[in-house]
């Protein structure tokens, strides 16, 4: 190995030892490409196959890159059984109600938590946080129940209560924070203006606690959007299906026909959401991320 | 300072989220420890048996194994992603553009679904059209294409293989920020004593971001202790029942033999597990705030 002298300016801190041997840079830089590529690699894989005529998906052995360009497994996945538009519209509409609920339920929680005198505040709060203690997969089957007898199975509102279940602690967390940083001089000079409780909440905190509401509804979605397990037990019907229980009929059903090139298609519709929102909103997702689970 | 009657229009501010909680998670719960002593099945039933389901759960074979094999599942995963997470934070701490890049593509399958990332991997995995096989293959790592979900212990390798790629930018991502809390002056003055990088790793950085290791790694642990996802979609319990997590061993007796009364039981049980873990959980999570 050659002793090759590090530019400056551009030396990072971990090789800015003198006399470190520059392959060192290099070869971290290199180990970083080969990472992206790894990480990468599943989901190229499964975007171009989504595009391979049938005959190339099922080709043994299967050729990275397709030959030529076809909709054929889109179409397939469109039509399948009550067609895509009600899927998309299910799991759209599921995740819309949970991020109401959670927003509906957490922003005057936080604001009451970050802001008032409450008697027993920690306990109510620790009660708050009870379904992050309490797995919901424990709960599915007395919630089942519930629901069957309220009729809220294959229901929009009920998957949507059940992912508001799982989402509230995380929700009332980071709206209490965000409701606590924000500085009190404003909050009494509404008081000096004659500003009710409400009216400061509405007029004052809610414009300053966006980060926080954005937060909550960008988690609220990308979970409800994902979650397989109470979709799988809760939305048993056919036409009430979101993307992921859909997924699972999609490969049971064309058995025989092997239905690779449709499930791909059906896992990009169903991953580019969570991506698009991921590079728009990324801020609020790693902060929020390190804020629910870190402080 | 706050007028008295505040504390109760803080209260009232509280309350939707208080009742929603009380209904529907705090009345469920109730419910099932009462139908945990019922024979309630989906087709009806109920009859008070006391605990009879417990000694039913107790010599059960199916649970026992679901159990083990879960337990076994996180103990294997759990290095591996912490690990990788570790060393992946390590690779990506400093905010140069191509370690956030970097940094981006780990953590871009966390955003995205384990069913769905599941499902991406059943077909990588497949004998005959899945491209991971073909790529090993290539590589001359395999002489040629493996059926990975014949064998309990191969369908749990390809299932530790694909939640690793999905779930390890979860654990770097904690350890990013609890590396980049240490001081910079704490690890410039080790490089002037002369501390080699891996000195530094071992004797600074370790130890100070032990609590956010700690962290990730209960969080970890406790979502792998809840695995049904992957195991659903990847395995389906293959063969015979040996790739079953306890919550798939739930949700089989509970909704696919709607035994609802013995399936309520063993969410308990399960339940009683996690909530040990949960609580060292709230503890650590909550311990920063008083210091």
């Amino acid at each position: 190995m050659s002793d090759i002298p590090l530019e400056r300016g551009a030396v990072s801190v971990s090789t800015r030892r003198v006399g470190t041997r520059l392959p060192a840079r290099v070869i971290v830089a290199l180990i970083c490409w080969l990472v992206i590529a790894i990480m990468a690699w599943p989901l190229v894989m499964s975007f171009l196959a989504s595009f391979k005529p049938e005959a190339e998906v099922t080709a043994v052995p299967p050729d990275y890159l397709p030959h030529s360009f076809s909709l054929q497994s889109y179409l397939k996945v469109y039509g399948y059984q009550a067609g895509l538009p009600t899927y998309l519209f299910n799991s759209f509409m599921v995740a819309f109600l949970t991020i109401v609920f959670c927003l509906a339920l957490a922003v005057p929680a936080g604001y009451g938590l970050a802001r008032f005198h409450v008697p027993f505040k920690e306990v109510l709060f620790l009660v708050l946080l009870a379904s992050m203690m309490i797995p919901y997969q424990a709960l599915l089957t007395p919630l089942f129940l519930m629901f069957t007898k309220l009729g809220l199975t294959n229901n929009h509102v009920g998957l949507a209560i059940i992912h508001t279940i799982l989402q509230l602690p995380f929700s009332v967390y980071v709206m209490r924070n965000a409701f606590e940083g924000i500085p009190r001089e404003l909050e009494e000079a509404a008081i000096v203006d004659g500003c009710s409780p409400l009216q400061i909440l509405g007029r004052i905190f809610m414009p300053l606690a966006m980060p926080g509401m954005v937060t909550v509804s960008l988690f609220a979605f990308i979970m409800s959007w994902n979650e397989f397990l109470a979709a799988l037990i809760f939305m048993s019907k056919e036409t009430a299906f979101t993307l992921p229980v859909l997924l699972t009929g999609v490969i049971d059903s064309f058995y025989g026909s092997v239905s690779w090139g449709p499930l791909q298609a059906g896992v990009v519709v169903s991953v580019i959401p969570c991506i698009a929102i991921y590079f728009l909103l990324q801020r609020y997702y790693v902060s929020g991320f390190l804020s629910g689970a870190v402080k | 300072m706050y007028a008295n009657s505040s504390r109760y229009v803080g209260l009232l501010f509280m309350t939707p989220a208080l009742l929603f909680v009380a209904v529907f998670v705090l009345y469920p719960l109730a419910h099932l420890v009462y139908t945990s002593m019922t024979d309630a099945s989906l087709l009806g039933g109920g009859e008070f048996v006391g605990l009879e389901n417990y000694v039913k759960a107790f010599s059960d074979r199916g649970f026992w194994r679901s159990l083990w094999f879960t337990v076994s599942y996180t103990l294997y995963i759990t290095p591996v992603l912490m690990g990788l997470g570790f060393l992946a934070a390590l690779l990506t701490t400093e905010n140069t553009r191509l370690k956030q890049v970097t940094r981006g593509a780990i953590f871009l399958p966390v955003v995205i679904g384990l069913a769905t990332s599941s499902f991406i991997w059943l077909w990588l995995f497949d004998q005959q059209v899945g491209l991971f096989n073909r790529l090993l293959v290539d590589f001359g790592i395999l002489d040629k294409p493996l059926v990975w979900f014949r064998k309990a212990d191969l369908g749990q390798l390809a299932v530790i293989i694909s939640v690793t790629w999905k779930i390890v930018g979860f654990g770097m991502i904690l350890m990013v920020a609890g590396i980049q809390s240490i001081g910079d002056d704490l690890i410039e003055a080790a490089m002037i004593d002369g501390a080699s990088y891996w000195q530094r790793v071992r004797r600074i950085i370790l130890p100070l971001a032990a609590r956010s290791i700690l962290l990730a790694t209960l969080i970890s642990a406790i979502g792998s202790m809840l695995a049904f996802d992957q195991f659903y979609i990847m395995t389906g319990g293959a063969p015979r029942g040996q790739t079953f997590t306890s919550v798939y061993w739930i949700y089989q007796n509970s909704f696919v033999y709607f035994k609802l009364g013995y399936g309520s039981a063993l969410s308990l049980i399960l339940m009683v597990i996690i909530m040990a873990g949960a609580a060292v959980q709230i503890a650590l999570t909550s311990r920063k705030g008083s210091s």
